[in-house]
């Protein structure tokens, strides 16, 4: 197995996971689309561990940790996605213009 | 603890038997005459390979049996067939309402602790090399500091009254 | 590594198996205009990468997300949406117009040339080696819990940050429902 090939269909999800940020409206959507960014890195971690052999297997605890905090990030970031959508009764990025004069 | 230590400790551990390794004993004999599908089951792979095999034979079965019936039932869809089912009754409005918020904080916490317990499956599975390696307590005391960490959250969570379901 | 080598490798077709359906969800995931479907192919792109975990020999990072992305993370994502009162069938303004969708696509694009052009210079033709010495959990969790101890409590610490927060955000404070005249 070829390193190049992990690590393109990691820069491609991870393309894609960007195109998902920008685009995307609804609030949910754009985590949704940084889900997809984490999931991209993930591969390029376990694919190089892999690829240098790492004793200590540092690439797959990265891994770990991306995943760890990944979920902490989803739990506070829809949280908040609740709390401005229970006061605008709108959880779009693009109607959240408070701080605009 | 420090990179001097961590490389003889991994080589230490490289000796307990490998997990993926042909299986020892009365086959190990005959080794020579192993067919090929035995030895490829043998390796890592192997067990993967007999899942994907299952998997891949239930599918075809599900999948012979709904085209098969598919083929053979009479087809007559009208509008009224599609309709959910209500109790008997017309279905009014929409399939879907609003879920409750605290469902959410239910859904956190099971978050949460998920991934504690994936940080104590390594723990719970080293723990026969980890005391062998004479790094038992201190082991044992990192995971009673982040148990106890996560269960001042939980403790946090029952005084605020969160858990409470009225 | 020639072509013949690179066809004659089971695992390669089994790694093309794999990553083209995870391409395809991941473009259905940003693309759909179906949040619930989203969410779904997002459960396939996860499941996909968690295949290639196991091809790659690191078994327990498979499982990881298995367990907290497709057990925890999508059912967080199902509640979100659910209570964010997204419209749960086809909607179309869930994305921003054309003329954004195309600027967008043209700088995903040209990330994935920049960084795709870099890699294909940098690693030509290093090969991954076999996965026969997959990574045991014992191995990860002397890793976790030698090397990696301060990480590792740390993360303990983000994760009751994260409970606190989102109890804090989340829960609904009842003189604030009172005075909404919210009947219990």
């Amino acid at each position: 197995m070829l390193i190049n090939q992990f690590l393109l269909l990691g820069a491609a999800l991870f393309a894609l996971g960007v195109y998902g940020v920008l685009t995307r409206r609804n609030a949910v959507m754009v985590l949704l689309s940084v889900e997809l960014m984490l999931a991209a890195v993930n591969i390029n971690f376990v694919a190089f561990d892999r690829l240098i052999g790492d004793e200590l297997a540092g690439g797959q605890i990265f891994a770990l940790f991306i995943i760890a905090v990944a979920a902490a990030e989803v739990g506070i970031g829809l949280a908040i996605i609740l709390l401005i959508f229970r006061n605008r009764r709108s959880a779009n990025v693009d109607e959240l213009d408070l701080l605009k004069l | 603890m420090c990179q001097s230590r961590a490389v003889p400790l991994l080589a230490l551990a490289a000796q307990t038997p490998n997990l993926y390794s042909p299986r020892p004993g009365p086959q190990a004999a005959s080794a020579s005459h192993k067919g090929f599908f035995e030895t490829v089951l043998d390796q890592y792979f192997g067990d993967y390979i007999t899942v994907a095999a299952f998997l891949g034979m239930g599918a075809l079965l599900v999948a012979g049996a709904v085209l098969a019936s598919a083929a053979l039932r009479p087809n007559n869809p009208t509008a009224v067939k599609s309709q959910s089912y209500e109790c008997g009754i017309d279905p009014v409005g929409g399939g879907w309402s609003q879920t409750q918020i605290r469902y959410y904080i239910f859904a956190l916490l099971f978050l949460i602790f998920d991934v504690e317990a994936v940080f104590i499956f390594p723990w719970a599975v080293g723990l026969e090399t980890f005391s062998d390696l004479g790094m038992g307590v201190f082991v044992l005391v990192e995971m009673v500091i982040f148990i106890g960490i996560l269960v001042l959250g939980l403790v946090y969570a029952v005084r605020k009254g969160v858990l409470r379901w009225e | 590594m020639d072509v013949g080598d690179w066809v004659s490798t089971p695992q390669n077709w089994v790694f093309l198996v794999i990553a083209l359906p995870m391409l395809f969800a991941g473009f259905k995931v940003v693309q759909t205009s179906n949040v619930v479907h989203a969410v779904l192919y997002l459960v396939g792109t996860l499941g996909g990468s968690a295949a290639l975990f196991i091809l790659l020999g690191a078994e327990f990072v498979a499982w990881t997300v298995v367990l907290v992305y497709i057990g925890a993370v999508i059912v967080l994502f199902l509640f979100g949406i659910m209570i964010t009162r997204a419209p749960l069938g086809f909607d179309v303004t869930l994305s921003h117009p054309v003329r954004i969708r195309v600027a967008a696509a043209v700088v995903a694009f040209v990330l994935f040339a920049l960084v795709g052009g870099a890699m294909l210079a940098e690693f030509e033709n290093q090969t991954i080696p076999e996965a026969a010495d997959a990574t045991r959990t014992v191995e990860i969790g002397l890793s976790i819990f030698d090397r990696f101890v301060i990480p590792f409590e740390v993360v303990s610490v983000v994760l009751l940050a994260a409970l606190i927060g989102g109890i804090v955000l989340a829960r609904r404070d009842p003189a604030e429902e009172e005075e909404a005249g919210v009947v219990r």
